[in-house]
């Protein structure tokens, strides 16, 4: 500091959180926020449908999706662990594991989506659909969007271009992942277990 | 463009004088759109804001003519019902949030000691984001043809309660532009929202402790805090509102099952936290003009904090006070009739920290000490009537009244545009390096002063003499004509200060006195900088010790950081 400094003591350590970990956390926060009013509404409309078809009707459990979708969040940790040690070629491996698992997990869900349309399902037809298509749909954009993100760090890192810097981005973007995967916990508990019984 | 390229090419950082003659190279105009400056897109926010604020404010004065007298024939009921709808959409979205915005951008990367903002290009997609919001709002007039044919504007209300929204009783567009337009509004307010949080916990200079930090940054702080929790839901809502208006879906639709009060919860979970997203930043300019004009520091730092963040949290559980005649159950009264009386308490202890701040001060009246002690007085009331209104039998008597009606007026217009006038008088040397005309401020105050009351505190016999909000009209000889007719009145000395607030801000611009960088020997960082700082605001990041670090500066014999400890 020059002479105009304002102070005569100095901190002697400064540290500060780094930029896009707060601002995926403020993320995360403002995304839960949208997804309680869409399962709240979920929620309220369980069983006040005029009409069929019903869940009890229609749904069964996606299990094997889900099993797809949480284990993505553990191959995303060890992705995560191989790029810290340095291990590019572990890394590659347990993070295209990630995306396969967020992709088959997404078909699965359009599957699911054909089946009660052929039943006749639709968000028009009644309360069940107005607010299932809808929480679903969301969260299966942001399995979208976290398909695109971990295919971009997948494609940097194949054409060699990821390297130590950018530890923070791929951190980042796992919270995200993470987050997803916690959202679906949240929407099959309500969906599939709440709404059913 | 062919400097910037040399320069990069030899791998140097680049110089200053290199960056100006590239700026000189573009156009002044192109500058201002591709800009990523917190300080340049602040001040776009802000004029913004004074824009959409003159049209709303236009449109409140023609309401106010069309009620001055019963029978009156000057708008008819459906454009009556316009006025009030974007009328109130713009003063929230279109005014309240984007100068909210403009001040917290302009001032906090300097409050906090750093050279921008943490995201700045997502800081101009927010600022950008929300002009386009804006205007598309105001361009349902021309687009959005509804029942009445050519044009028509949203007419549903600010908070556009179900059914009326719904397809059967809104035809054309008109809800749709309302509700896509607040949709942008709220992702550019979102991107504020993190850019102020990511910037006060990543980018504080060295010493900034988190309770170093002006009491402004921290109010707006929690500010932001509120808008993450509480924006999104309304996009939510809306965005179940376009999906029964397009789709089909049957949320918000009582044919399907659905239920029109839940539209209601998800508008006031964000709505009434949106009260206190507007009025917070009020309380953060009031936090720091009444300490520099009272000569002394404030009253009670911490527990200024302590208050805001338990406004935070207890403004998320009051919501539903905006319906107590919905019809709720008991416990439901109880509760938020109860949550909503605890917010006095944390509000009530800003009020006698700023009192004590004053106490035995030297008080310089000045225009921004002016504004801030008519917010005083004003927010009191407004306050008091709130207290009012939380009692749930009263409610039920006034609610939808123009007792509400005068009660958030205090609040929006005796609260935060007085502190908003504040902030400009105060700020305004240090954008433009001139002072903003005294005399005319003063008449400025006065003129608002009286003209507010006149209008709005009227309103309060009015609503007791039941007056419902939102009637184009009214019949002679029930007690109101004269209540009404002042309350025009009072819009005459509203528009004269207003005009007189306009041509100070352009005459001061080129005339203004030169306020040199520290006018009102002030305390924060902002004031150690040059008036306009320059584009990197800090030669060098500064340095503090003490929650005063100019005080310290122009006074080493006895530092603020001696007594803090």
């Amino acid at each position: 500091m020059t002479e105009s400094s304002p102070t005569t003591r100095t901190a002697t350590e400064w540290k500060l959180p780094p930029i896009p970990k707060v601002g995926v956390l403020c993320l995360i926060a403002m995304e839960s926020s949208l997804f309680v009013i869409f399962v709240v509404a979920y929620l309220y409309y369980i069983g006040k449908s005029l009409n069929g078809p019903l869940p009890r009707d229609v749904l069964t459990a996606p299990i094997l999706a889900s099993i797809c979708l949480l284990s993505s969040s553990g191959t995303i940790v060890l992705a995560e662990h191989a790029f810290k040690a340095n291990e590019m070629g572990r890394f590659r491996f347990f993070w295209g594991i990630t995306w396969l698992l967020g992709a088959v997990f997404l078909v699965l869900t359009g599957v699911e989506w054909k089946h009660l349309i052929d039943e006749g399902l639709l968000i028009s037809t009644n309360l069940f659909g107005s607010t299932y298509y809808p929480l679903v749909g969301l969260h299966a954009s942001h399995v979208v969007v976290g398909l695109f993100l971990l295919g971009a760090v997948f494609l940097f890192s194949a054409t060699r271009r990821l390297d130590k810097r950018h530890l923070m981005s791929v951190e980042v973007i796992s919270w995200y992942w993470h987050f997803v995967d916690a959202v679906w916990v949240v929407v099959f508990t309500t969906v599939y277990i709440l709404g059913v019984y | 463009m062919s400097t910037s390229d040399s320069n990069a090419s030899q791998g140097s950082i680049q110089s200053t004088e290199a960056l100006q003659a590239e700026a000189a190279s573009r156009s002044r105009i192109l500058e201002w759109i591709m800009t990523v400056d917190h300080k340049r897109l602040g001040i776009m926010y802000i004029l913004a804001g004074l824009v959409f604020f003159v049209v709303a404010g236009i449109m409140a004065a023609l309401i106010r003519i069309q009620l001055a007298v019963p029978h009156n024939h000057f708008l008819g009921p459906e454009v009556f019902n316009r006025m009030f709808t974007m009328h109130g959409t713009s003063m929230v979205f279109l005014f309240g949030m984007p100068t909210i915005a403009g001040l917290a951008n302009y001032l906090i990367p300097l409050m906090v000691g750093t050279r921008d903002m943490a995201f700045p290009r997502l800081n101009a997609f927010g600022f950008w984001i929300f002009l386009f919001g804006g205007c598309l709002l105001f361009y349902s007039y021309l687009g959005a043809p509804g029942i009445y044919g050519s044009g028509s504007a949203p007419d549903v209300g600010w908070f556009a309660y179900a059914p009326l929204t719904s397809k059967v009783f809104s035809r054309g567009h008109t809800v749709d532009y309302w509700a896509l337009s607040i949709l942008l509004t709220g992702i550019g307010s979102l991107a504020t929202a993190v850019n102020i949080i990511a910037t006060v916990f990543c980018l504080r200079c060295k010493g900034m402790t988190l309770f170093r930090l002006p009491l402004f940054v921290w109010m707006v702080l929690v500010t932001a805090f509120l808008m993450v929790l509480a924006l999104p839901p309304l996009s939510a809502a809306q965005i179940m509102l376009l999906l029964d208006r397009f789709l089909g879906a049957g949320f918000f639709d009582t044919q399907t099952g659905g239920s029109a009060v839940i539209w209601q919860h998800f508008f006031w979970i964000f709505g009434h936290p949106e009260v206190y997203i507007l009025i917070l930043p009020g309380f953060a300019v009031v936090s720091e003009i009444i300490p520099v004009f009272s000569r002394k520091p404030i009253f009670g730092y911490p527990v200024m904090v302590a208050a805001s963040i338990m406004i935070t949290f207890i403004s998320l559980g009051v919501w539903a006070h905006h319906m107590f005649t919905i019809g709720m159950t008991s416990v439901g009264n109880v509760f938020f009739a109860t949550s909503t009386l605890l917010i006095a308490i944390p509000t009530g202890i800003k009020i006698f920290n700023w009192l004590g701040t004053m106490w035995g001060g030297s008080l310089r009246f000045e225009p921004p000490m002016l504004f801030c002690m008519g917010f005083l007085f004003q927010f009191l009331a407004a306050g008091l009537t709130g207290v009012m209104l939380a009692i749930v039998p009263f409610d039920w008597q006034l609610s939808d009244s123009y007792f509400v009606v005068a009660h958030f007026h205090y609040v929006l217009v005796g609260g935060l545009l007085f502190t908003v006038f504040a902030a400009v008088y105060y700020w305004y040397p240090k954008v433009t390096g001139r002072m903003l005309g005294g005399r005319i401020g003063k008449w400025h105050f006065w003129l608002l002063v009286v003209g507010f009351n006149l209008t709005f505190g009227v309103q309060h016999f009015l609503g007791l003499l039941g007056m419902p909000r939102r009637i184009y009209t009214y019949e002679a000889g029930r007690g109101w004509e004269l209540w009404n007719m002042i309350s025009t009145i009072g819009v005459v000395f509203q528009a004269a200060a207003i005009l007189l607030f306009v041509y100070n801000l352009v005459h001061s611009w080129y005339r203004g006195k030169q306020a040199g960088p520290d006018p009102w020997d002030a305390w924060t960082l902002e004031w150690a900088t040059s008036s306009p700082p320059p584009s990197y605001n800090f030669r060098q990041l500064p340095e503090v010790g003490s929650r005063r670090p100019l005080w310290d500066l122009k006074h080493p014999d006895d530092p603020d950081w001696y007594h803090e400890e």
